[in-house]
């Protein structure tokens, strides 16, 4: 659905299902130059066993209204924009890679408005590597190949996908490809530049749970998990073998550790 | 330029899409010879059958030997994703009939395999799917072609059986300016000679049959995506952009993204049309492509010393390949197919009908039957055989002549083809 967001029109998914009063809600945040789509099994699950979810596509992003925010608080007021028009007061809010990010500062910013975090892929800060950021300002499609091919595990560059049929490095490849120009740039430059990240851990009081890949390269698993040491009602879990795009090499882990904490 | 690397060509020939099996330590793929698969709740059935969880209900949708050898079209490819059919005609029909219905309409090169055009010509035409032929050579006829209710260009990589080589760069950015998605059949090529994504297009579909298994002991196919056709912006496919009441009302274009119409032909037309490619099938396609580089390079290897003989000899009135210099797309080949123009070739032999048909029944190595893109050497008269229905006016238009011979060059000693086909010559010319 498209709902009317800080001035913007936002395009939400909500699973394929419509809001229902009464229900408790999921709110999705997706990471740098993706959408919603990254999203689709567990918002299906969600939506479809009782809960409201709002997976929106960031502005800028998929098929919203731009112009991108370029700081992660931003990112985050503009979630919590969209949650305000779709009425949802409170969520488990999971969010991926940069969404963690923004996921974390909700949930700072807005204690009230995050009852449980879920953060996958993700580390504190979350820093840059400097070909990546110079790739996404001069040579996008360097910066799409760096992060598919960094995104993934080496054995996912393989493939092996859960979900049959489906090239995994192919399908991030031409969604990033879709990303508009300069939002590669943006997001990156946002992650880069989030400084309030560990000030924002610490404020944390819902329950948190981080999903992180043994074998993630980019944000690396011993740096995600120092936030169970700063966040107090919080858990690690790590897949092992697993790279940074956790939800596409690993969908159904990802899903049963969601359950626990939605 | 990304100095970021992934696995090359050659070494996802033989991994891409598979693992070892972790249960029993497996190195090659399993052949998940089963129907069905059981499910570990009520609500696990639930999700997998809504697309909310990964995995396998039934193989007539999805199995896991046929998953490993889409996984690696579509990687070899540079798609998203891809299916595996019971043939290459069963992928044609499955990518049209995923984006389009009565009342549509398709601009086809003339120059294509004579399944494939009786497919678009007859049979597709009465369930209200017309098709317009033109020279694929001629990009203004394409344009010219074009209707309102034009859904798709089609054309092949080497046209069949007089190797046109389709401008695909050319073709695409003309689909593209109509909002169409350009699908190409690249069975000849293979992705080791040409990669139609890298070139524009949008759609591929293969028979496995042919190179891709390279053994001849299967039937099958594949259609794979790009992933790179904006359904949304094209606003002309409803299929992929409007909520399907046959699958939970799902819009594939908002909800899978990239892979809208792979994800699209699977869960209607894999579903409903029930083509599937037989799991044990698919673990031959995947044998064969394991050696994919080495056989198409001795293909080509092959071919070349064939028609360096056949050039030169007195019975031969001529050879159509696109790597001898007269031929017409000469240049294009050179820049489109650098690797090589592939091993299927033709070539009139003097005296027309009558001395195609004498070395043809002379010939002992070489195989005369229809098919193509085996690791044997193969060799069939078009006029007879694969485009036996087209009328005279169609064979024309075709390029197709009554003496032409078609060869389709294996892999057995060069020489010992060349002796054959010696052989064959001479008593081809006997008065």
């Amino acid at each position: 659905m498209y709902l009317e967001a800080n001035n913007k029109e936002i395009f939400a998914y909500t699973g394929a299902r419509s809001h229902e009063a009464g229900l408790q809600s999921v709110v999705f945040i997706h990471g740098t130059g993706m959408d919603h789509t990254v999203w689709l099994l567990p918002a299906r699950f969600f939506a479809h066993h009782n809960f409201n979810v709002l997976a929106t596509d960031l502005p800028g992003h998929g098929n919203s209204m731009g112009p991108a925010a370029t700081s992660i608080e931003q990112m985050a007021d503009e979630v919590v924009a969209a949650m305000d028009t779709a009425g949802i007061s409170s969520a488990a809010v999971v969010g991926h890679s940069m969404g963690s990010l923004v996921a974390l500062s909700l949930a700072a910013q807005h204690p009230k408005r995050a009852r449980s975090l879920a953060l996958i892929g993700t580390s504190v800060p979350m820093s840059v590597h400097n070909s990546l950021l110079l790739n996404a300002k001069k040579d996008e499609s360097a910066a799409v190949d760096m992060l598919t091919y960094w995104g993934y595990s080496k054995a996912a560059h393989l493939g092996g996908n859960e979900n049959p049929g489906i090239w995994m490095l192919g399908n991030t490849m031409r969604l990033l490809g879709r990303a508009k120009s300069g939002v590669i740039h943006i997001d990156l430059d946002a992650c880069d530049n989030y400084k309030n990240g560990l000030k924002h851990a610490e404020s944390i009081r819902c329950p948190t749970l981080m999903i992180l890949g043994k074998r993630d390269i980019m944000t690396p698993p011993r740096i995600g998990a120092e936030l169970s040491q700063i966040i107090k009602d919080s858990r690690v879990v790590f897949l092992e073998g697993a790279g940074h795009s956790l939800m596409m090499e690993r969908p159904n882990d990802v899903l049963d550790e969601l359950i626990r904490i939605v | 330029m990304s100095k970021v690397k992934t696995f090359g060509f050659d070494t996802l020939t033989l991994h891409a899409g598979q693992r070892p099996d972790p249960s029993t330590g497996a190195r090659a793929t399993p052949i998940y010879q089963t129907a069905s698969y059981v499910f570990k709740s009520a609500d696990h059935a639930a999700s997998l059958f809504n697309v909310e969880r990964a995995g396998h209900v039934y193989s007539r949708i999805t199995n896991p030997t046929n998953a490993v050898l889409e996984e690696r079209i579509a990687a070899l490819e540079g798609g998203v994703g891809a299916i595996a059919t019971a043939s290459g005609q069963a992928a044609c029909h499955l990518a049209i009939a995923t984006l389009m219905g009565a009342g549509s309409h398709i601009v086809s090169s003339g120059s294509i395999y004579g399944g494939t055009h009786n497919l678009l010509d007859y049979t597709l035409r009465r369930f209200g799917i017309e098709t317009t032929f033109v020279d694929p050579r001629d990009i203004n006829a394409f344009a010219d072609a074009i209707r309102p209710n034009t859904r798709m260009l089609f054309g092949e990589t080497l046209g069949n059986p007089s190797l046109e080589i389709l401008n695909i760069p050319e073709l695409s950015a003309l689909a593209h300016e109509h909002g169409l998605p350009l699908m190409v059949d690249s069975t000849f090529t293979t992705p080791y000679l040409c990669r139609p994504f890298d070139l524009g297009a949008d759609i591929i579909f293969h028979s496995a049959t042919k190179f891709l298994s390279g053994h001849g002991v299967i039937i099958g196919g594949l259609v794979v995506d790009s992933g790179t056709f904006d359904w949304q912006a094209s606003n002309k496919f409803p299929t992929m952009t409007e909520p399907y009441a046959g699958f939970h009302n799902m819009n594939f274009a908002e909800e899978f993204g990239p892979a809208a119409f792979i994800s699209r032909a699977r869960r209607e037309g894999a579903r409903d049309f029930g083509a599937c490619m037989s799991p044990t099938t698919a673990f031959q396609v995947l044998q064969g492509m394991e050696t994919l580089p080495l056989r198409m390079q001795r293909h080509i290897e092959n071919t070349r010393k064939v028609v360096a003989f056949l050039v030169e000899h007195d019975a031969i009135e001529w050879v159509n390949y696109p790597e001898l210099p007269e031929h017409p797309d000469h240049k294009l080949a050179q820049q489109l197919l650098p690797r090589g123009c592939g091993a299927v070739f033709s070539f009139s032999v003097r005296g027309g009908r009558t001395a195609g048909q004498r070395f043809i029944e002379k010939v002992e190595l070489l195989s005369h039957l229809a098919n193509v893109g085996d690791a044997k050497s193969l060799v069939i008269h078009p006029a007879s055989t694969t485009h036996h229905r087209m009328d005279a006016s169609a064979l024309q238009a075709a390029g197709i002549s009554e003496g032409l011979i078609r060869l389709s060059v294996g892999l057995e000693d060069p020489q010992d083809l060349i002796q054959d086909i010696e052989g064959g010559l001479k008593a081809s010319q006997k008065a």
